[in-house]
């Protein structure tokens, strides 16, 4: 137990220590939903814990998913998105909108756009 | 690399870039983190959910304390169409009993494609059965397997109650042209649905 407690990030034990114990994310981002860093974004959450900083670095120059953000950092899931509201909340990430899921126009926008990606692949 | 609408300067609330997702779903070991490897610009993903051993969706352990965890695990691909357009594939875990994560994967998804082994058919029901009980557009592609028997369509169709209006499919999940064509028919499904659902007056319901 002791040794648990001294690794808070070991693999599946105490995941939620890194968070303080929260487990309610601030605002609910979906898994496909998006992240970017900003150089400033970066160097400001140097301030904010090595946990919120590897996250920013993760997403520093490239857009990534809220899936990809946990997978690269080898944080569970739920962790990963509790970190990722506070630090969208702090201003330590941008947070781009997944597929909108209302109005008929932007949803076969949004499908035509996605469609012609996928025939050009 | 720099994004649409993207601002190097500030952390102001992001427009630009948009994210859309495909669903791939089926039983174990039907080849579904293939179909992504074949397709993916990055090798695929994986992604660990904490939930309790009753699978019951508590993603948080702390709630339940002695009790058991298990890891949910499940991968994913990515193909980056434009500067502002991202297309992720989410892998279902092979296990149907965690049924709490298929419902977080398939939530606001384009829609989703149903992978049969032909060599166990009737290993497609529990899939099949989820999403016929879901609103979210779905296509069934048969993924070949060397020495399988060699089914017609319509025989699988028959044999699975596949409703007519759902689109079926024959594919290779390790050739990525044979992918693409499987993710086309999930897109054009979508379209066709939302399209009828518009002009029925019908909202637009996602996942
Ligand atoms: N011959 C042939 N083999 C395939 C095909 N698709 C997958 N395989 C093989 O089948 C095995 C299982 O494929 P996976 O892609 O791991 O299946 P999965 O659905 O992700 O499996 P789980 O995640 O465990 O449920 C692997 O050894 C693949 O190489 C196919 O189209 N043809
Ligand atoms: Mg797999």
């Amino acid at each position: 137990m002791d040794q648990r407690r001294a690794d808070p990030r070991g693999a599946l034990v105490r995941p939620y220590a890194v968070t303080r114990g929260r487990t309610e994310p601030r605002q609910d981002i979906a898994l496909e939903a998006v992240l970017t860093a900003s150089l400033t974004q970066v160097a400001e959450s140097r301030f904010a814990g090595h946990d919120k900083h590897r996250i920013a670095t993760v997403c520093e120059g490239r857009a990534q998913s809220l899936a990809e953000i946990a997978a690269y950092t080898r944080m569970p899931l739920g962790v990963a998105r509790v970190l990722v509201a506070d630090m969208v909340a702090e201003s330590l990430l941008t947070l781009h909108t997944a597929a909108p899921a209302e109005g008929f126009e932007e949803r076969m926008e949004l499908l035509g756009r996605v469609l012609s990606g996928l025939r050009r692949l | 690399m720099d994004f649409a609408g993207y601002d190097p300067a500030g952390g102001r609330p992001g427009r630009g870039i948009v994210s859309a997702k495909i669903v791939v779903a089926g039983g174990f070991g039907v080849g579904k983190t293939t179909l992504v490897g074949a397709i993916s610009e990055i090798t695929p993903l994986t992604t660990e959910a904490l939930m309790t051993a009753a699978g019951v969706g508590i993603d948080d352990p702390s709630k339940v304390p002695g009790k058991e965890t298990t890891t949910v695990a499940m991968d994913f691909g990515r193909i980056t169409m434009a500067q502002d357009l991202i297309l992720y594939l989410f892998g279902t875990p092979g296990q149907t009993r965690f049924w709490f994560m298929w419902d977080e994967i398939i939530r606001g998804a384009v829609g989703a494609a149903v992978l049969v082994d032909t060599r166990r058919i009737t290993d497609a029901f529990a899939p099949l059965d989820y999403f016929e009980n879901r609103n979210l557009p779905y296509v069934v592609a048969l993924n070949k397997f060397d020495g399988a028997p060699q089914y017609e369509a319509e025989e699988v169709r028959e044999a699975l109650a596949i409703s007519p209006q759902v689109p079926l499919v024959l594919t290779d999940a390790r050739q990525r042209d044979s992918v693409k064509q499987v993710l086309v028919t999930v897109v054009e499904h979508a379209m066709l649905r939302l399209q009828s659902e518009h002009g029925r007056g019908f909202p637009t319901p996602v996942g």
